[in-house]
């Protein structure tokens, strides 16, 4: 296998964290919620903070969409395609870990 | 010079502060971001007004402090530091060379609640390491450092600073950062001012060196994948558009010297005639919305052409001003690395007859008698929007 076959795969079964070295906080100057990494302040929307918030480290994929169909009261396959580009874009700029 | 500035009714608070506690270190390395005139180690600011400095940042809205120099950890009061930074909730980044501190220290930071730690290299060779820091042994210490580091918890980020010595050894580099299990990697050619610029001939490359380098980055992006992040940080003589310097001069970012001057960006001592106020004179929150450095360069008012009537003028906001300064004799023309410049072509053409000639010895950065290093190149602190 090649290098870049170490890098773990996101699936339904995968449960996201954040990755060392990245916080989530609030920030009472600008009033906002930021997500602080190294060398980069990241501002997420709505839809990115409430995904952040509900990883644990413990939750799977499969159990956080579960989570937002019922509070969204949306399309399960829908609610899977963004949830998924999003953690693996995250995952890509190493804010998230497996 | 006394309209109001455009920058909205509001002047947001600066992002992150980087902190020079010393301008002591062990290394020499030619390329160092520190000024040809340091401050002597008698005129550093004391453990009590660093803490008043990092207390007042974060109030001010400053979200993340990197721990630089010098080489930081030279101050012994370096984990009290960033334990207090912190208690004010602060993002805490140390950079460092990783040579002058054992495990214990590092252990004693990790535990104060460091984030994130970026550790220089200067090549992947270690005899040319060697010789570009003028530190023999440099090499081990920093391998043995980065392996607390990961063995303390903590991510890595490994910076190296590029020249005509080594970047032909850009994928080793990054390889070696791999190795060393760190999450990512910034490469960076060298910024010509200061010490830099003192050693042009010594450090520029060539051209096919900086292009056959931006293949390999790009080969080593697609390889490895969600495995490392690699920045690169292009050389402006051979670019066409310029870099949002600090993403802007006073909008993101501060600099503080070892003896508490508050610069907008590292080499803005480069320029004459600004004035800089001292956190020993000023609140902090007051410099940064009232500094004449500040000021000076802030927004678009200052802008001449060919910026001033530029679209990308809130983009790149005229590149950089010391950049400026030191290849035109003025802070406040467009930065010659812009293809509109009327300066851009001298700039191209110092590249090239640096490069193509003999490479002089280097000239150490030292401070009289003896001296310091190189840390890596500023990023950006720019906020970056999150689509979910």
């Amino acid at each position: 296998m090649t290098e870049g076959a170490a890098v773990a795969a996101l699936d339904l079964q995968s449960r996201p964290r954040l990755a060392p070295g990245v916080r989530l906080k609030y920030d009472t100057a600008r009033e906002c919620w930021v997500v602080l990494a190294p060398e980069r302040v990241l501002m997420p929307d709505e839809t990115a903070l409430e995904v952040l918030q509900r990883l644990d480290g413990t939750k799977t994929v499969d159990a956080l969409v579960a989570e937002l169909v019922t509070a969204y009261e949306a399309d399960r396959d829908e609610i899977l395609a963004d949830v998924t580009e999003l953690l693996n874009g995250l995952l890509e700029k190493r804010v998230l870990a497996l | 010079m006394n309209a109001p500035r455009n920058y909205g009714s509001k002047l947001p608070p600066p992002m992150a502060v980087l902190l020079e506690l010393t301008h002591r270190c062990p290394l020499q390395c030619p390329y160092c971001s520190n000024p040809l005139q340091m401050d002597q180690v008698k005129g550093e600011l004391s453990t009590v007004e660093w803490k008043s400095v990092l207390a007042q940042a974060a109030k001010l809205g400053v979200l993340q402090v990197h721990f630089s120099g010098g080489e930081p950890t030279v101050r012994q009061d370096l984990a009290e530091l960033i334990r207090h930074a912190r208690e004010v909730g602060l993002y805490t980044n140390l950079i460092t060379s990783g040579v002058a501190a054992n495990k214990a220290r590092l252990d004693e930071m990790a535990a104060a609640g460091l984030d994130h730690v970026q550790l220089s290299i200067q090549d992947s060779d270690a005899a040319t390491a060697e010789k570009i820091g003028n530190y023999a042994g440099a090499q081990e210490k920093k391998l043995a450092f980065a392996k607390w580091v990961r063995e303390a918890g903590l991510p890595l980020t490994i910076n190296a600073v590029v020249n005509r010595r080594n970047i032909d050894r850009v994928g080793e580099m990054i390889d070696l950062a791999v190795s060393l299990d760190a999450a990512r990697v910034e490469i960076a050619n060298v910024q010509y001012y200061g010490w830099a610029l003192k050693n042009l001939e010594a450090l520029m490359p060539r051209f096919d060196q900086f292009e056959a380098s931006i293949a390999t980055v790009e080969a080593a992006r697609e390889r490895l994948k969600g495995k490392i992040v690699i920045d690169y940080v292009v050389p402006d003589y051979y670019a066409r558009v310029p870099k949002a310097c600090m993403n802007g001069w006073g909008q993101r970012f501060m600099n503080i010297t070892p003896a508490g001057k508050v610069l907008p960006c590292h080499a803005a001592e480069t320029i004459p005639n600004l004035h800089f106020d001292s956190v020993r004179e000023r609140p902090l929150a007051e410099i940064w919305a009232k500094s004449s450095a500040f000021e000076a360069f802030r927004g678009t008012d200052w802008m001449p052409e060919p910026c001033k009537s530029c679209d990308q003028r809130e983009i790149d906001w005229g590149g950089c001003r010391c950049q400026a300064m030191a290849l035109t004799g003025s802070a406040a023309e467009a930065d010659p690395a812009c293809g509109l410049s009327p300066f851009h072509a001298k700039l191209r053409g110092m590249a090239e007859a640096a490069s193509h000639a003999a490479a002089p010895d280097f000239q150490y950065r030292r401070i009289t008698p003896r001296a310091v290093t190189s840390v890596g190149e500023k990023k950006s602190d720019s906020p970056e929007p999150v689509v979910g």
